[in-house]
């Protein structure tokens, strides 16, 4: 092969090679990335039983019960709506009555009910996740003096 | 009094890198010695500023001089000293100078070790580098300015956020940042070579050294981020995915990537043009990395728009700088020549395809990292890519670079034979081959593809083991001749074979804990066991502790094999009060290479705690596999041809290529 083929050769190796990445990362997009809901929009949009969706919101005041073993049940609101979570497992450090959650999970519109495997509450008091400020400034219940610019931990 | 003058020093080293970034590289164009020597000199004496700068702001700290306002955000009369110290970069501010003054570090280790490069190259780098430290400079004295003072001085502050207040957290951003920082210099001798035009095999031997130094730290630095996130958050996991790790990430896999190509440039100058760009590219991504975690665009984009101006400012950095160098790559690298020859299946083969490999990789991470961002601040759809999208991306991107990691090394320069490297390996393929069916046996009920992980993580460790008993001649030569030639391999040698070694461990870590960690959460009483790993953890009661600046709840537990006690271990939950946040000290036993890990959940009403026990399966070797990987880039980079400041014989070979462009 002289110079030119096989500057062409690898030229045409990294478009394969970049063609099947693009493929793979499209694929998983359409498969793997996990939407957003409001409790509000958990009612009013259709949302199917067996996609994976991150409710976020605030831990509504008086909804925590504890049950069996790990198990806990909350409602997750947005002062508009609520949803019922249940959960198994240990909850993060900064979960409270009144502060905001994300849950990721399954929501089975017939029984109403999200099944969560994952909460997450960010290690920060000041942090409040970013779906979730965001949705409560669309239902107005935000300040903005309370907004304390996170902190990236350090990283 | 102390920091103003610290302030002042700030700004001064401002003014000297404003001199050193123009000088040096309009001495070069004109050939003035006089105007170049400049350059060395300034970078000093920005080093000594921005050093004093950061000694003053650190001694604030240390007396909690709390008429400063960064001080009173993130710091505590109460606090141990240690983290008073640590708190100094455990901040935005604070953190940002700690980023310039490794930045200085840098070029002034380049003004000194660096005597014996070519006038001009030099005078050029270290201009290079000024610009980059003009506009940090900026951006803290501008935006991030951690001097700034109080009227009304408080009595207190506010504490350092306490999942910060930690040894491992203490020292993984000055590592971080010796690695993300330490690129700058690969950046600058490429911007360099740009400028100049020039570019042979002697200047891939003086980027190499130090981009072995920051892919060194940069390796540390993360291998510290995940063992610090798996210890102190509590939730066992060593990797998530998340965008500041991500942000990290990129600029490794960019920069192993650049090792990989600058080492075909040097042997065989071949790849200089894709070496140049990987060296802009890989310093892009410190950048893009800066961005993310520094502007606040993660947290929460709507602070990004209600306070752009840190964010603009950075993006605007990130806008010239990564512009700024592609316009001149694209201007200049048409009149670079292009080197050696090579067959697809050889050494240099082999690595494009490394190359290849990992620069595929990095896009994916880049687009799961930024898409979710891009989308959102485009269409506000809200959505969040995680683990399952890298598995799906990067996971099968780096089982084919697994498989041809071992072949590399034992292919030949120019022209390689296959099939005989393949013989080499017979060996490593059997062992390997045998190990997989062996655990498939052992674990029936899990997935055949961890199986096939496992295998495939010893076989890469064989791999690298090969390469060094072939080259010695173990087992083929007379063992006096084996031993002289094996104390007489490179240390580079030693140094690839470590490193690929460590990449195998850590996927065998990776694997394992994925898949064979078990997890058991109970509401447990005094006195009731859990069986987790062949242990028998028994929780053995509650006691009230008083930290220096928290309260702590610890519980007790007792593992047994078999019915007698093995260990004791704590787990707790810390209370700090300063910032009314609780974090979790997990519990964490160590039997072989597997761990116990330990976490504490809520105290239940009935008077149960919930209680989450894992055996995390062979955990540790995530770990190991990153310091063999360390040690491999230390032993190439002790390396008598590689040595920093040494190559009087580099520079001789420098002079013939000059000659001859």
């Amino acid at each position: 092969m002289n110079r030119k083929q096989k500057r062409l050769s690898i030229i045409a190796a990294g478009a394969i090679f970049l063609a099947g990445a693009a493929a793979l990362v499209m694929s998983a997009l359409s498969d793997q990335i996990v939407f957003f809901s409001s409790p509000t929009d958990i009612h009013t949009k259709a949302v199917s039983p067996n996609t994976r969706i991150r409710l976020g919101g605030l831990v509504e005041e008086g909804t925590v019960e504890r049950g069996e073993g790990a198990d806990v049940t909350f409602a997750v609101t947005d002062t508009n709506d609520s949803v019922k979570v249940t959960y198994n497992g240990i909850l993060p450090d900064l979960f409270r009555e009144g502060q905001g959650v994300v849950a990721e999970g399954i929501y089975d519109p017939s029984s109403q009910i999200f099944t969560a495997d994952t909460i997450l509450a960010k290690h920060d008091e000041n942090y409040m996740p970013k779906e979730v400020a965001d949705a409560l400034k669309a239902q107005g219940v935000w300040q903005e003096g309370e907004e304390a610019m996170g902190k990236a931990a350090a990283n | 009094m102390i920091t103003e003058l610290g302030h002042y020093a700030l700004i001064l080293a401002l003014a000297t890198a404003l001199v050193q970034s123009l000088v040096p590289l309009i001495g070069a164009q004109r050939g003035d010695a006089g105007m170049m020597a400049v350059g060395p000199m300034a970078a000093n004496i920005s080093f000594v500023l921005v050093a004093f700068s950061f000694l003053t702001l650190t001694y604030a700290y240390v007396i909690s001089d709390f008429s400063l306002l960064n001080v009173v955000e993130n710091s505590h009369s109460m606090k141990p000293m240690i983290y008073k110290i640590t708190g100094v970069w455990g901040n935005h501010e604070g953190s940002m100078l700690l980023w310039v003054l490794i930045l200085v570090i840098f070029s002034t280790l380049v003004a000194t070790f660096g005597r014996n490069l070519p006038d001009t190259l030099r005078a050029n780098v270290l201009s290079v580098q000024a610009w980059i430290t003009v506009a940090f400079l900026l951006f803290i004295l501008l935006t991030s300015n951690p001097f700034i003072r109080l009227s009304n001085a408080p009595a207190e502050g506010n504490d350092l956020n306490p999942i910060l207040q930690d040894l491992g957290l203490a020292i993984h951003p000055p590592l971080l940042y010796l690695g993300y920082v330490g690129f700058s210099i690969s950046f600058s001798f490429a911007a360099a070579a740009l400028i100049e035009g020039r570019l042979d095999a002697a200047w891939a031997r003086w980027v190499r050294p130090w981009t072995l130094v920051a892919w060194t730290f940069l390796t540390a630095g993360i291998a510290m981020g995940s063992y610090w996130a798996y210890y102190e958050l509590g939730w066992g996991g060593w990797w998530f995915w998340d965008p500041v790790e991500n942000a990290s990430f990129m600029p490794w896999l960019a920069g192993t990537a650049l090792l990989h190509s600058a080492l075909v440039m040097e042997k065989r100058e071949a790849l200089k043009v894709w070496t140049v760009l990987l060296s802009i590219l890989t310093f892009s991504f410190s950048l893009l990395g800066t961005f993310l975690v520094r502007s606040g665009v993660l947290t929460s984009v709507h602070a990004f728009a209600t306070d752009p101006t840190r964010g603009v400012f950075i993006l605007g950095i990130l806008a010239l700088f990564i512009g700024g160098a592609f316009t001149l790559f694209g201007l200049r690298a048409g009149a670079l020549r292009t080197g050696g020859l090579f067959a697809p299946i050889s050494r240099e083969g082999a690595l494009v395809l490394n190359n290849l490999f990992l620069t595929t990789a990095t896009a994916t991470v880049f687009v799961g990292t930024l898409y979710p961002l891009l989308l959102e601040a485009t269409t506000g759809t809200k959505i969040s890519v995680g683990a399952p999208f890298f598995n799906l991306t990067f996971g099968p991107l780096m089982i084919p670079l697994m498989i041809a990691v071992p072949f590399g090394p034992l292919l030949a320069w120019k022209r390689g034979d296959l099939m005989g490297a393949t013989q080499r390996l017979y060996a490593a393929i059997g062992i390997s081959l045998v190990v997989g069916l062996v655990i498939m046996a052992l674990t029936s009920d899990e997935p055949v593809l961890a199986a096939a992980g496992m295998a495939l993580g010893v076989f890469v460790i064989l791999g690298a083991l090969t390469d060094i008993v072939q080259r010695a001649g173990i087992g083929r030569l007379p063992a006096s001749t084996a031993w002289a030639r094996f104390k007489g391999l490179p240390r580079s040698a030693f140094g690839t074979a470590f490193a690929h070694a460590g990449l195998g461990v850590t996927m065998i870590g990776v694997v394992a804990a994925s898949v064979y960690s078990t997890e058991h959460v109970s509401a447990m009483r005094a006195g009731d066991t859990v069986d987790a790993g062949g242990y028998t953890v028994r929780f053995d009661g509650i006691t009230d502790v008083q930290g220096p600046n928290y309260t702590a709840k610890s519980a007790a537990f007792i593992v047994s094999k078999g019915g007698a006690e093995v260990a004791r271990v704590a787990s707790a939950k810390r209370f700090y009060p300063a910032r009314q946040m609780p974090t979790t000290e997990a519990g964490i036993l160590t039997f072989g290479a597997s761990q116990l890990y330990i976490a504490l959940g809520d105290f239940q009403s009935n008077g149960t705690l919930v209680v989450r026990v894992w055996w995390k399966s062979w955990v540790t070797f995530i770990w190991y596999g990153t310091v063999l990987m360390m040690i491999g880039g230390a032993l190439s980079l002790s390396d008598r041809r590689l040595r920093i400041g040494a190559p009087r014989k580099a520079a001789r070979p420098a002079k013939q290529a000059e000659a001859v462009a």
